[in-house]
C-alpha cells in the first residue's frame, strides 16, 4: 500500500450554503469508490480541514452518482457578505478536500498518477481550443 | 403521441452578472422553448434593496431590460417565452420597464408580460410577528424580533404556481420576484405538461432540470474541474438546454456547434453544487431525492438523467432575511522576494498593533496571504522564503463604522513606515462596506400564497 493524494483519485464541486460549506467529490473510476467511502470519513476530513472548520462535518452517500457530498459546517467566517474571507462563499473547498491523502495498492497508485492534473507539454493556447 | 413530445427549456444566466451574450446565443443558436433567466443568489436580494431605497425605480436587475430589448422580436417570433426572477424586491418596475423596451423593440400589440407580485413580506413582518410567526433562524433558533430592527429586506422564495397561471394567460416574457430558482425550469413543465400538484416523481425530476440548469454554464464545461484543460469553445460556451419528456426524464445538452463540453461528469458536478442533503432537496412544490438520479452519457455532448423521486411538498416556504450587520473592509498590499511572506507577515503584525494603540475595535481582523494560503489555509504549511511575491490582504469586521473606516487609512502609511520591497497600491484606499447578513427562516405557506398576485399586461 501506499499514500497518495486524493486529487488523483476524485474530481470535486464546492458551494456555500451560509456558514456552511458543501463539498461534493466524485470519483473518477467507480471501482475506487468504496476505497474513498471507507477512507473520506467525516472525522477524517474533519481533522484534514483542522481549523479551516469549526463546526461538525457531515456526509452523504450518492452511490449513483460514484459522489459523497460533505457539508463543512463554520467554514466561511460567518458567510454570505459576513465573511472578511478570500474564499468567503467556499468555491474553492473543493480543492482543499482533493489534498488529502489516500491509502490504496501500489498498483492503482501507479495506474492513476498524473490524473486530475495538467499534462506535460500543456499551454493555455489549449483550453478553449477547438470548435465554436 | 404525448410521450414522445419534447419541451427545451434554455439556461441563459446563472446570476447577475453572468455573460451577457449566453442568452443571445440560446435564442439564436437553435430551437428552444423557454428561456429561464436566474439573477438572484442569497445576497442579491440585499443588494438591490439597498439600491431601491436610494431610488424607487431601482431593485431589479437592470441587464435584463437591455437584453430582452435585442432579444424580445426574436423570442416572439420564434415563440420562445422567458421566464426570469430578475424582478428581484421590485418586479413591478422590471414589468414596467420591460413593456418600454418590448414597444421599443417593436413587438407592442404582440407581446404580453407576466408580473408575479407577493413574495415581499417587507411591510408585513410587524404584522407576522404579532400573530405569531417567530421567524426563527433556521440554524440557530432565535426569533426574528432579536434583529427586527435591522432587517433590510425579507422574500418569501415561491414555486411554480404563479409562474404556471401566467404562462396559462398566455405571457410570453414573466417576471418574478423571489421565485426559486429551480421554478423558473419546472414551471414551464407544469404548464406544457399539466403535471398535477401529486405528480411528486415528475415535478423532482423537474426540480433536477432546474438545478442543472440554474448556474448557467456550470453544467457544460464553466468551472469544470474534470479535464479542465482541454474543454473546447470555451470563448462561446454553450450554456444548458434540457430537452424534456412528459414522464420528466430528460437531456441535458447545448446548442449544436456551442463551446463547452457536456458529460456525465460535468453534469455530476453540477449536481452536487449547494448541495445540503440529497435525499432531502425541499422546494416550494416538491422535496426531491438526488440519490436515485440516473445518468447515462448518450455521447455528443448529451447525457440523459433519469429516475428522479419526490416526496410532498411541506407547509412551510423559506423566507430569505437580509439585515444590517455591522462593517467591513479589506485593504491588500503586494510584497516581493526576497522572504516575501516574512514582509507581509511583519507589516500585519504592524498595522495590528497601530489599529490596537489607536483604541479601535474589531468583531474580527482576518490575514491572508494571497499567493500562498487565502484558498486553502494551514493545509499548504509556513511559506518558503523563496517565495517570487505575495499579497498581504487584511480584512477588518465592527459594529462600528468609524473604526472601520480608520482602518482603511492605516494600509497605505504601511508602504512608507513598514518592510521593504511593497508594491500595489494604486488602487487607493480600501472601501467601506456595510455587511448584510443572512437570515433563513421558514413561514407557513398559506401566509406567502394567499398574497401572490398575477397579472398578465400588454406590451
Amino acid at each position: 500500500m501506499t499514500r497518495i493524494p486524493l486529487v488523483h483519485l476524485a474530481h470535486a464541486r464546492s458551494g456555500d450554503k451560509g456558514d456552511t460549506a458543501n463539498v461534493g467529490v466524485i470519483v473518477y473510476d467507480e471501482a475506487h469508490f468504496d476505497l474513498l467511502r471507507e477512507q473520506l470519513t467525516p472525522a477524517a476530513v474533519k481533522v484534514h480541514f483542522g481549523t479551516m472548520v469549526l463546526g461538525d462535518v457531515e456526509r452523504f452517500e450518492l452511490p449513483n452518482l460514484s459522489a459523497l457530498n460533505f457539508l463543512l459546517h463554520g467554514a466561511l467566517g460567518g458567510g454570505g457578505t459576513m465573511s472578511l474571507m478570500n474564499d468567503a462563499q467556499g468555491k474553492v473547498f473543493s480543492t482543499a478536500i482533493l489534498r488529502m491523502e489516500i491509502e490504496v495498492p501500489e498498483d492503482v497508485a501507479e495506474a492513476v498518477a498524473g490524473r486530475g492534473r495538467v499534462p506535460a507539454g500543456w499551454t493555455p493556447e489549449a483550453y478553449g481550443a477547438g470548435p465554436a | 403521441m404525448s410521450g414522445e413530445r419534447i419541451v427545451r427549456v434554455a439556461s441563459g444566466q446563472g446570476f447577475w452578472g453572468d455573460d451577457l451574450e449566453a442568452p443571445v446565443r440560446q435564442v439564436e443558436g437553435g430551437s428552444i422553448d423557454y428561456l429561464m433567466l436566474d439573477y438572484l443568489a442569497e445576497v442579491t436580494m440585499s443588494i438591490m434593496q439597498k439600491q431601491r431605497a436610494r431610488d424607487p425605480e431601482a431593485g431589479y436587475a437592470r441587464d435584463f431590460v437591455p437584453l430582452m430589448e435585442r432579444i424580445f422580436p426574436q423570442c416572439i417570433a420564434d415563440g420562445v417565452r422567458v421566464v426570469t426572477n430578475a424582478g428581484g424586491v421590485n418586479p413591478t418596475g422590471c414589468a414596467e420597464a420591460l413593456v418600454e423596451a418590448g414597444r421599443r423593440a417593436g413587438v407592442a400589440g404582440r407581446a404580453k408580460v407576466g408580473l408575479v407580485t407577493g413574495d415581499d413580506l417587507m411591510e408585513r413582518l410587524d404584522d407576522l410577528i404579532a400573530r405569531g410567526h417567530e421567524l426563527a433562524n433556521m440554524e440557530t433558533g432565535e426569533p426574528l424580533s432579536v434583529i427586527r430592527d435591522q432587517v433590510q429586506s425579507a422574500n418569501a422564495y415561491i414555486g411554480a404556481e404563479p409562474i404556471v397561471e401566467a404562462l396559462g394567460k398566455g405571457a410570453d416574457v414573466i417576471v418574478t420576484g423571489r421565485s426559486t430558482d429551480t421554478a423558473l425550469t419546472y414551471g414551464p413543465l407544469i404548464h406544457e405538461f399539466g403535471w398535477s400538484t401529486d405528480d411528486h416523481d415528475r415535478i423532482a425530476a423537474g426540480v433536477v432540470a432546474g438545478h442543472i440548469n440554474e448556474c448557467g454554464a456550470q453544467a457544460t464545461g464553466g468551472n469544470c474541474l474534470i479535464d479542465w484543460w482541454n474543454i473546447p469553445g470555451m470563448a462561446a460556451v454553450g450554456f444548458p438546454i434540457v430537452e424534456v419528456s412528459d414522464d420528466g426524464s430528460f437531456v441535458v445538452t447545448k446548442h449544436g456547434g456551442s463551446g463547452g463540453r457536456v458529460t456525465r461528469a460535468s453534469v455530476a458536478e453540477q449536481i452536487l453544487y449547494e448541495m445540503g442533503d440529497p435525499t432531502d432537496y425541499i422546494t416550494p412544490d416538491v422535496v426531491a431525492d438526488f440519490t436515485k438520479i440516473q445518468l447515462d452519457d448518450q455521447g455528443n455532448d448529451r447525457v440523459r438523467v433519469h429516475g428522479v423521486t419526490g416526496g410532498p411538498r411541506t407547509d412551510f416556504l423559506k423566507v430569505s432575511i437580509a439585515y444590517a450587520s455591522g462593517w467591513k473592509a479589506t485593504g491588500t498590499l503586494t510584497y516581493s522576494w526576497p522572504d516575501a511572506a516574512a514582509k507581509a507577515q511583519a507589516a500585519d503584525r504592524i498595522l495590528r498593533e497601530r489599529l490596537d494603540r489607536l483604541g479601535l475595535h474589531f468583531d474580527e481582523i482576518r490575514t491572508e496571504l494571497v499567493g500562498w494560503d487565502s484558498t486553502h489555509g494551514p493545509l499548504v504549511g509556513a511559506a518558503p522564503a523563496d517565495l517570487p511575491e505575495v499579497q498581504l490582504r487584511i480584512g477588518v469586521r465592527s459594529s462600528d463604522r468609524a473604526a472601520v473606516e480608520r482602518f482603511t487609512r492605516e494600509i497605505a502609511p504601511l508602504v512608507l513606515t513598514g518592510p521593504p520591497s511593497v508594491t500595489g497600491f494604486a488602487g487607493g484606499r480600501p472601501r467601506v462596506q456595510e455587511i448584510m447578513a443572512y437570515w433563513p427562516a421558514l413561514l407557513r405557506r398559506e401566509e406567502v400564497e394567499s398574497a401572490l398576485k398575477v397579472e398578465v399586461r400588454d406590451v
